[in-house]
């Protein structure tokens, strides 16, 4: 119906302008009519309603059987296969479903059915009347009179100073949250250190066996951990930050910058696992485009330009681990890492 | 205390009852709320799942209490369950293992808790968006609104904190994330990752500290602000749609005893028997799937739980360089430098902090805009208040284009597109998504509004095809109902309020602010159909089925 439609907003009558106020309304024409349902004439309906609801209830009460069916009969202590669990975790869940929809649905059939559907009106009050706001302003005024709180500043002067330096041993109480009793200096510290040490070998993780460097070959990546990390104590707190990814590229296609030249074995490099946007382990390496990735928030780094970030949330290259052959022939570590390894922190510089 | 004779119960039960009630007075509350009426609408029900998935949460939670212990203490697994026998874990991983495949139901008992989480935030946030939608958080509900703000926060703390319990290896790789967030804080930051991991990262203190937060001061605060916010609901009664009979100041519904309670409590029991069904046929956190911490090892292709998702998603979307230049920005001090992580900094608390902010200001921001301090108990009909709903409609496409993000990976892998140009397509969603959203809504809802004047004037249309004698064919159309017609035109008619002169006729530069966004908010509005110009209606259209004389009002 094209002369129904108005154009633009603007232009059309339709939308008034802010001086054109249209106060006239309709007058509210009430409630409309209640429908009576079949039921409420029907005696043989509201019956078979009746039976509805009733069957509902059984259902429910079949349910709760169930459930004692996939308790005790599908189920028993130790050694259940992992099949077998499945199979009482689905009865179970289908047995409280009857149970539950039974009485639900039974209760909500029963009042929508059976139980009178007029709506009825009831006026809303005022939230707060003027007559019990002055009588509460006038009980207030005698509380603060009678307490002389207004009178007795100093009283209230030393009571609010009180107040505000009582929590404060409170606060301190939880300095003691970090349970190695580290200095707040050497707390941060030692996060610049991790388990690498010159001669520490390189072994693989978990089984911790050391890695010849002939062993790993162009567009490989081993994950590794420094040896005697699984006899460590605090395992995992130094595992955090001691994993370390060794790959192997062709020295020609490494951009190596002034000072690392010697942290390579023939185009073997091994650099910090930990991402350094929040701490993902770098799982994903892609040999073709030398390219690793966090699978958490898609931090993208490049091995041959010594896995600066190319793409993602990543603020700066990974750390790499300094490594070299020792006299068997096995990859060590030349030295600790030379920076923090892991998520940027305010005193990391 | 009886001057009057006392009254004598004659049935057993009636003792009891009267035991009862002349000492707690029942009788009085049976008063107060035997039949105090509550409007009823479909959408009324996301508070009531947000409740009652909340009882089934205390419920299942309860129960793993009994089995589950939060030790970090190393064990090695010697439970049911084959594949990880004789692998080194935590006690808590070890518990949690024992309570799915060596205590009868207590997997169930595991996936209700979990699939009732999820549906707990779910339906909060989804009761938020029903009550700002409708403008249920006007005068005098303002402070509820910051209650059930409050509570969702709440939920997402206590999401989180259980998520982490189990110790497995999603589990401790969120841990992961927190701390690397938490370690962007500037100054404070490592500090309060030492307190909170009792040491470095992970440590054995976190997840036993994690435990007493969730069982014990989360839930009771969520407790606490639902008796408030159940409290406030009874101070202010409900609100309900707009329509005929229903005005603001009385209460159009049905009463609680029996129809209301019926229907709620009977409510209670669907809820549960479908969050059964889920916990029985869909398996979540499979954490023997997974395996237990470690910090090497990492599956990809994992998903956070979905309410903290835009979190997640706006760490992802943040870029690390802008071209050359890093966001992690090294500021030289006389004592040394030190390093401001932006590139993690702003993504983890500036969109939630908005959002937050935003939504708990809202109440307020649009009442300064449109000056309207009057209370409201009738709603808007989300089209009657396009601004308000444009705005809505902004923050959810921020929301979700930053929860699309969490799953950028997986949308990559789904749809063979470059995971790249994923994070560049959400980038400029997360930019220009809200404008797009709040433009294009408040088009709709002006063009459903025009559409419901032209209901109102020439009537809905038949679906009957007429030919005239001259051969011409057109639509019969009907003219509506008066209860229909009322539904139509009674709406809040807000306008653009130009900036006004204070008293001594002066335009504040606030005031001037505020007059352009309700410019912004209101220069296009759509007026309801007047009376007169219905009758000018009919007087130029043959309007069919006017013969229905009780239809008209004159």
């Amino acid at each position: 119906m094209g002369n129904h439609s108005h154009g633009s907003p603007e232009d059309s009558g339709t939308v008034a302008k802010a001086d054109d106020v249209a106060q006239d309304r309709f007058p509210d024409p009430g409630l409309p009519p209640h429908r009576p349902r079949i039921a409420d004439s029907d005696p043989r309906q509201a019956k078979r309603h009746e039976r509805q609801v009733a069957l509902l209830f059984i259902i429910s009460i079949i349910g709760t059987a169930l459930f004692f069916v996939a308790y005790f009969v599908l189920g028993h202590l130790g050694d259940m296969t992992f099949a077998e669990l499945r199979v009482q975790n689905a009865v179970l869940g289908l047995g409280t479903t009857f149970a539950m929809l039974g009485i639900g649905v039974g209760i909500v059939h029963w009042a929508k059915t059976l139980m009178p559907d007029h709506e009825l009106v009831e006026e809303r009050h005022e939230i707060r009347t003027e007559e019990d706001r002055q009588d509460a302003v006038e009980i207030i005024d005698t509380i603060v009179e009678e307490s002389g709180i207004k009178r007795r500043p100093l009283i209230r002067n030393t009571l609010i100073a009180a107040i505000a330096v009582a929590p404060i041993p409170a606060i301190f109480m939880f300095r003691d949250l970090e349970r190695s009793g580290k200095t707040a200096h050497e707390m941060v510290e030692q996060l610049r250190h991790t388990m690498w040490d010159t001669g520490v070998r390189l072994t693989r993780d978990p089984s911790g066996t050391p890695i010849k460097a002939a062993d790993i070959q162009i567009g490989s990546a081993v994950h590794v951990i420094p040896e005697g990390l699984n006899e460590a104590e605090n395992m995992l707190n130094e595992k955090a930050k001691a994993v370390v990814l060794v790959m192997r590229m062709n020295p020609a296609d490494m951009q190596i910058s002034e000072g690392r030249e010697d942290w390579h074995v023939d185009g073997i490099v091994a650099y910090s696992k930990i991402c350094t946007h929040v701490g993902c382990p770098i799982a994903l390496y892609e040999q073709h485009t030398h390219h690793l990735l966090c699978p958490c928030h898609q931090s993208t780094f490049d091995l041959a330009q010594e896995c600066k970030v190319v793409f993602g949330p990543a603020g700066h290259a990974l750390p790499q681990l300094p490594i070299m052959v020792d006299d068997e022939g096995y990859l060590v570590a030349r030295s600790d890492f030379h920076e923090p390894v892991g998520p940027s922190y305010w005193e990391r510089g | 205390m009886s001057s009057t004779t006392e009254y004598t119960p004659k049935t057993s039960t009636g003792r009891i009852a009267n035991f009862v009630d002349s000492r707690v007075g029942g009788s009085a509350m049976v008063k107060e709320f035997g039949r105090k009426i509550f409007p009823d609408h479909w959408s009324f029900m996301f508070g009531e799942v947000a409740l009652y998935t909340f009882v089934l949460l205390l419920l299942s939670g309860t129960f793993l209490t009994f089995f589950f212990d939060p030790s970090m203490t190393h064990v090695t697994y010697n439970g049911s369950y084959v594949p990880l026998k004789g692998i080194g874990m935590s006690v808590a991983m070890q518990s949690t293992m024992d309570i799915s495949f060596d205590v009868r139901g207590g997997l169930f008992m595991r996936q209700v808790h979990h699939w009732s989480a999820l549906l707990f935030v779910a339906s909060v946030s989804v009761h938020m968006l029903r009550v700002f939608f409708t403008g249920a958080f006007r005068r005098p509900r303002e402070l509820n609104w910051v209650v059930g703000g409050v509570l969702l926060i709440l939920a997402l703390a206590a999401g989180f904190t259980g998520y982490s319990l189990p110790d497995d290896l999603l589990s401790g790789n969120g841990l992961r994330i927190i701390d690397g967030v938490i370690k962007a804080i500037p100054i404070v930051g490592t500090y309060i990752s030492m307190f909170f991991f009792g040491g470095e990262f992970p440590g054995i203190h976190v997840i036993p500290r994690l435990y007493s937060l969730h069982i014990m001061i989360v839930p009771a605060m969520i407790i606490l602000m639902i008796v408030i916010h159940l409290f406030m609901v009874v101070t202010h009664k409900h609100t309900q749609y707009p329509g005929p009979g229903r005005t603001n100041t009385n209460v159009v519904g049905f009463p609680v005893g029996p129809v209301y309670a019926a229907k709620a409590g009977g409510f209670f029991f669907i809820i549960f028997g479908i969050v059964a069904f889920i916990s029985g046929f869909f398996q979540i956190n499979a954490i023997w799937n997974y395996g237990p911490y470690d910090p090497s090892p990492v599956s990809a292709g994992t998903q956070p739980d979905w309410y903290i998702g835009f979190v997640d998603g706006a760490l992802r979307l943040m870029p690390g360089y802008l071209g050359n230049l890093p966001l992690e920005w090294v500021i030289p001090f006389p004592w040394g430098d030190n390093t401001l992580v932006l590139s993690v900094l702003l993504p983890a608390l500036v969109p939630a902090g908005i959002l937050f902010a935003v939504m708990f200001a809202w109440p307020w921001i649009e009442r300064w805009v449109t000056k309207d301090n009057r209370e409201h108990h009738v709603l808007d009909r989300p089209r009657n208040a396009p601004f308000r709903t444009g705005v809505g409609m902004a923050g959810v496409v921020w929301y979700c284009t930053m929860w699309a993000a969490a799953s950028s990976d997986l949308i990559a892998t789904h749809f063979l597109v470059s995971l790249n140009d994923v994070t560049y397509w959400l980038r400029t969603l997360f930019i220009v998504g809200p404008f797009i959203a709040f433009f294009v809504t408040r088009r709709i809802c002006l063009s459903l509004q025009r559409k419901d004047r032209e209901i109102v004037l020439h009537g809905r249309e038949a679906g009957i095809i007429q030919m005239s004698p001259e051969g011409g064919f057109s639509e019969k159309h009907e003219e509506i109902d008066v209860y229909k017609r009322y539904l139509l035109t009674n709406f809040e008619d807000r306008m653009y309020i130009p900036a006004q002169p204070d008293a001594a006729g002066h335009i504040s530069r606030k005031e001037k602010r505020r007059a352009k966004f309700s410019k912004l908010f209101f220069e296009d509005r759509v007026a309801p159909v007047t009376p007169k110009e219905l009758e000018e209606a009919h007087g130029h259209h043959e309007v069919e089925g006017a013969q229905h004389s009780d239809s008209i009002e004159k």
